[in-house]
């Protein structure tokens, strides 16, 4: 039996992922079953707008900078091993739009857009406000995950395009500034090296991290357990599963995207 | 008239309800009374749909609970919950008016305001608390918005969940006037859930004690103190010793 213990913690832990992704996967298409669905709850979208887009700006903006800067940094000590210094602009563009920019902006969100989801939602469960939405005749599901789940689609790829333009300015001030590049040259080279697949790839992957952000803040928080206790663990799984989600999109994404 | 006929429901392998038989008539003030963990909430919940139970029958009128249309339904019922579930995001007046501003009962903004603050002043509440938020009042006037909310669509039915848990007696007391004089003077049917036995004999017309899944027994609030039933002198009388299992 001892043996045997650790092939069925296995076999439980698979059957728990399996079965986490299967009502995950109800959720997701209630999600969307109530998006196409009135009533719509405008105020409730317009404030979700306000909160995972605007005030995620500075978050997303300071992140991107400074991974645009020290990515500038390795790709010029890394590309002058072999006398290639000249791609840094190029390089430090194609890898803010088409990975790092989606990428980062995308675990910044699930660090303070799908944490800050999870708690409110979760708090509203453990203090029956969930319950008084139900007998105030509002479905959670429409009042709750439908608006953040909507805005955070929308607003999470206007933020990974700022965030690329930011980064990207980071490169910029660091490869003028500290590695004696051109202005004017490093500007030209990185807009003729973009082309309007990477900035679409870039949207499309924000939409799909925003999407999962907001959708595991709002699973995680409707389905907390009692008392602080189930907030705390609401909140963490809710940002690692979205964490992870991401991530596996994004290899996803990039898979399909620039599959040849 | 609420009926509930032989509801049973398990969460796990805990038998919560377990062939609860009930009939609160229209228009009178049930009192559910019962310890910790005995189902109360549970049987409350099952009514507006919040919990599913495993067996049995609930009807409201005649129409069974689990057929009827939704919306409607849940517009006839109000509600007042133990911490009173006020959203934290909302002001006091938004809070009172939530259903008048949504859904089949909206109405305009400005009615509905002025609404909220008709029903604050009928819970005892001035209209400057009306712009605050939940957290900036306290416990007691969080008890009252609450009431308001549950009074603002002028329900048929009101459920009353530990109205008066964590005041002090004072305003438990004035709590359970304000629940009293609404419902006589709304004529409404309420369903009372407490273990505040001055809350039952200020609200009540009639009493059903729950134990063991079951309705141990049920009649009016005048019968209670010569019930001649163990469990609920037990209860009533606070009494460590009896049928009822004190864990210690």
């Amino acid at each position: 039996m001892t043996l045997l213990a650790p092939v069925a913690t296995l076999g439980r832990n698979t059957i728990g992922i399996l079965a986490a992704l299967g009502r995950i996967t109800i959720y997701l298409v209630q999600t969307i079953g109530h998006m196409i669905r009135p009533p719509f709850y405008f105020k409730e979208f317009g404030h979700s707008l306000l909160t995972i887009g605007y005030f995620s700006l500075p978050v997303v903006g300071l992140t991107a900078f400074f991974t645009g800067g020290a990515l500038a940094l390795q790709i010029y000590a890394g590309s002058a091993r072999f006398s290639a210094e000249s791609v840094v602009p190029q390089i430090v563009a194609i890898g803010m739009v088409r990975e790092l920019g989606p990428a980062m902006v995308g675990l910044m969100i699930a660090a303070r857009v799908t944490s800050s989801i999870a708690a409110e939602i979760a708090t509203m469960r453990v203090t029956e406000q969930i319950d008084a939405l139900v007998t105030l005749s509002t479905h959670p599901m429409k009042y709750l995950t439908v608006p953040r789940v909507l805005a955070a689609f929308i607003t999470v790829p206007i933020l990974v395009g700022i965030g690329d333009v930011i980064g990207i300015f980071g490169g910029f001030l660091v490869a003028t500034g500290k590695l004696d590049f051109n202005a004017a040259t490093y500007l030209n080279n990185t807009v003729d090296f973009l082309e309007a697949a990477d900035l679409a790839s870039s949207l499309i992957k924000g939409a799909v991290f925003g999407f999962i952000a907001a959708l595991m803040g709002c699973y995680y928080g409707m389905n907390s357990g009692r008392g602080a206790q189930g907030v705390g663990k609401a909140t963490k799984s809710s940002v690692e599963a979205a964490a992870v989600l991401i991530l596996a999109a994004n290899f996803l994404l990039t898979s399909v995207l620039f599959a040849s | 008239m609420i009926t509930l006929t032989d509801v049973h429901k398990a969460f796990g392998t805990n038998k919560v309800l377990q062939g609860v038989n009930l009939t609160i008539p229209r228009g009178e003030s049930m009192v559910i009374i019962g310890g910790s963990g005995t189902g109360k909430s549970v049987a409350l919940k099952s009514i507006l749909g919040l919990v599913t139970p495993d067996s049995g029958t609930i009807t409201v009128d005649g129409q069974d609970v689990t057929k009827v249309e939704r919306d409607a339904f849940l517009a006839r019922f109000g509600m007042l919950f133990q911490g009173g579930a006020l959203f934290d995001s909302l002001t006091v007046w938004q809070n009172v008016a939530f259903r008048l501003l949504r859904g089949s009962l909206k109405r305009p903004k400005d009615e509905a305001r002025e609404i909220a603050i008709e029903k604050l002043r009928r819970v005892g509440l001035k209209s400057e608390v009306a712009d605050l938020f939940p957290a900036e009042l306290s416990g007691g006037m969080q008890k009252r918005v609450g009431l308001a909310r549950a009074i603002a669509a002028e329900p048929e039915i009101i459920f009353f969940d530990e109205p008066t848990t964590g005041l002090d007696p004072i305003m438990a007391g004035v709590i359970n006037e304000l629940i009293r004089e609404i419902v006589v003077e709304m004529g409404a049917t309420a369903m009372t859930i407490t273990h505040d036995m001055s809350s039952v004999r200020a609200i009540a017309d009639k009493v059903a004690m729950l134990h063991d899944g079951v309705i141990q027994w049920t009649g009016p609030v005048a019968d209670m103190d010569d019930s001649g039933d163990p469990y609920l002198d037990q209860f009533i009388h606070g009494r460590a010793e009896g049928p009822i299992e004190a864990v210690r």
